[in-house]
């Protein structure tokens, strides 16, 4: 059986979801260690048994919460010279990133980002991988060992199957000289809103919400829905929404029950974060808009007369 | 300060992509200076104009990757360094990361500059390897930079909302589109950037392994499309049929 290290990040002491549904795949893949680090690392211990892990190296110490990458890379080198795992997926978030390549460069590993899924496959790991802004899908082998894989989010369900994991004591001394990037400060902007990856129903302004003094109609309707706001690149780079809800290749990938695009053409780039919502609604001038083909339904209309009738249609129905 | 800012040249993002025989991206044709980096490129002149120095382009590509390189002359930068060989053609992202350090370890930066992601490859991956290989800290998803000495301090994109890192230099920093607007090339740097040097660089005088790749692509395949639903006119009667499909989807 190969061996799988899941690098669990943690936010706020709790394990990410996307390290929960790593641990889902790891679980076919092999036998699956997991590495936690940080304040609540011994409580994820518990929560990543439940998911499968037979043993979860943990270190409660604080520089890996206070410095960005170089810690946390240490570890995971230092864990991996002693265990030698076969295989070690990442989330591919902001943390886990910075901490993958980092550690590749230091093992000289073979490293593949952004996937979707990995396979085992003549004793090594190949990954699917979106290729051309998502058109296409490449099979990508990982040469070198370990091989260090990146999966997106949302790429798998999370599931515990119950277990209990044994928790190892990590035994590592942070030095200063990794004590560097220092996170002095955390500032939250959003509100407690609900959170985009997690909604039941996304809706999602692009070029065609006409500016940032439309999104607003977008925030009413979801507030009725009870869902979260998106955007497409092309308004984010524009400056009308932060970069907090991008939603695709280079933003956020949701899988929502309903996924409302507005205003949205539907490039590639887009879609590959939005695609596998279980129904997708688009509402959009241009007919020919490609995402008027991959939706379950297609719109043709102004989204600033639309949208505001939904709402009270919305408000309407669930008063009435 | 010196700055050394990575620029890549990527397909045009409004052009179609097209593949080559051994599966990597064609970069033969409609190539622009990837529009992260022109971001990159922007902070770095803002960073030398508030405190002096030089703005240093480091890009690794085929020859006429000096196009992209040209373009962040124009901007405004220093000067330029090219590392183009043949045998790089499809490097993966660790022997760029390699070629790349070999080349600013001998600039000595206080500061190295890269855009978050590539619009092409979009892994990510290369800056952490960067600042791995060079033994720089990271400070990344930055949205804003302030330098004040030897300390440099970002504003670090988070889910929800941001952290305040810092550091001391030399650092690298990879910053989002939020960071700068670009600014347009002036006839003014248009001339000047002709004159500016571009130094071509061998991949054989960096002493750099080119050895196993760290992946190969073994297959391409188009990937799983949506089947069309139904498309229809407003007509006044979009909102209730929307309605209908929220509360047919359980969500109303």
């Amino acid at each position: 059986m190969p061996s799988i290290l899941v690098y669990a990040e943690l936010s706020e002491g709790k394990v990410a979801s996307t390290s929960l549904e790593l641990m889902t795949k790891a679980r076919e893949l092999g036998d699956v260690y997991a590495v936690a680090l940080g304040a609540g690392a011994k409580t994820a211990a518990s929560t990543l048994g439940k998911h499968g892990a037979k043993v979860v190296h943990v270190s409660e110490d604080s520089a890996f919460d206070d410095y960005v990458a170089e810690p946390a890379t240490d570890a995971l080198a230092s864990l991996y010279e002693k265990e030698k795992p076969d295989l070690i997926l990442f989330g591919f978030a902001p943390d886990s990133r910075e901490v993958a390549g980092r550690l590749a460069a230091r093992l000289g590993a073979g490293l593949i980002s952004n996937a979707l899924d990995v396979v085992a496959k003549d004793g090594g790991f190949v990954a699917q991988v979106p290729y051309f802004g998502g058109a296409k899908v490449a099979s990508m082998k990982a040469n070198g060992k370990p091989a260090i894989v990146l999966i997106r989010p949302k790429s798998f369900e999370a599931s515990a199957k119950g277990g209990t994991a044994e928790v190892k004591q990590l035994d590592v001394k942070v030095g200063d000289g990794s004590k560097r990037a220092h996170i002095a400060e955390r500032v939250v902007e959003a509100s407690e809103k609900v959170k985009l990856e997690e909604a039941r129903i996304v809706i999602s302004g692009g070029r065609g919400m006409g500016g940032p003094q439309n999104f607003p109609l977008l925030e009413e309707l979801a507030s009725a829905l009870g869902g979260a706001v998106g955007a497409s690149r092309a308004v984010v780079d524009a400056g009308w929404v932060p970069y907090s809800m991008q939603v695709g290749q280079t933003g956020k990938s949701v899988r929502p029950g309903v996924y409302i695009a507005v205003g949205i053409s539907g490039a590639m780039q887009h879609t590959v974060g939005m695609k596998t919502s279980k129904i997708i609604i688009a509402i959009n001038k241009d007919a020919e808009a490609p995402i008027m083909k991959m939706a379950d339904l297609g719109v043709v209309g102004d989204a600033l007369k639309i949208v505001p009738a939904l709402t009270a249609a919305v408000k309407a129905k669930k008063n009435g | 300060m010196k700055i050394v800012v990575t620029v890549k040249q990527v397909p045009d993002p409004n052009s179609n992509l097209t593949l080559e025989a051994d599966n990597t991206i064609s970069r033969e044709k409609e190539v622009v200076l990837d529009p992260g980096d022109e971001c990159g490129v922007e902070e770095g002149l803002q960073l030398k104009e508030a405190h002096g120095g030089e703005v240093i382009l480091v890009s690794m590509g085929p020859e006429r990757a000096k196009d992209a390189i040209r373009k962040g002359l124009s901007m405004g930068a220093d000067r330029g360094v090219l590392i183009s060989d043949a045998s790089l053609a499809g490097a993966d992202a660790l022997l760029t990361a390699r070629v790349l350090a070999a080349v600013i370890k001998q600039e000595e930066p206080d500061l190295v500059i890269c855009a978050t992601e590539s619009y092409d490859g979009s892994t990510g991956m290369v800056p952490p390897m960067l600042a791995e290989l060079l033994g720089f800290p990271q400070l990344t998803f930055a949205k804003k930079v302030e330098v004040d000495g030897s300390t440099v301090k970002v504003h670090r994109q988070t889910a929800d909302g941001y952290q305040i890192v810092e550091a001391s230099t030399p650092a690298l920093i990879t910053v989002t589109a939020a960071i700068a607007e670009p600014r347009y090339a002036s006839l003014k740097g248009i001339m000047a950037a002709r004159s500016k040097e571009i130094k071509q660089v061998a991949a054989s005088e960096l002493g750099v392994e080119k050895g196993q790749p760290a992946e190969t692509i073994e297959g391409v395949v188009e990937a799983e499309a949506r089947k069309a639903g139904e498309v229809i006119e407003d007509d006044g009667s979009a909102v209730e049929k929307i309605v209908q499909v929220l509360a047919a989807a359980k969500v109303l």
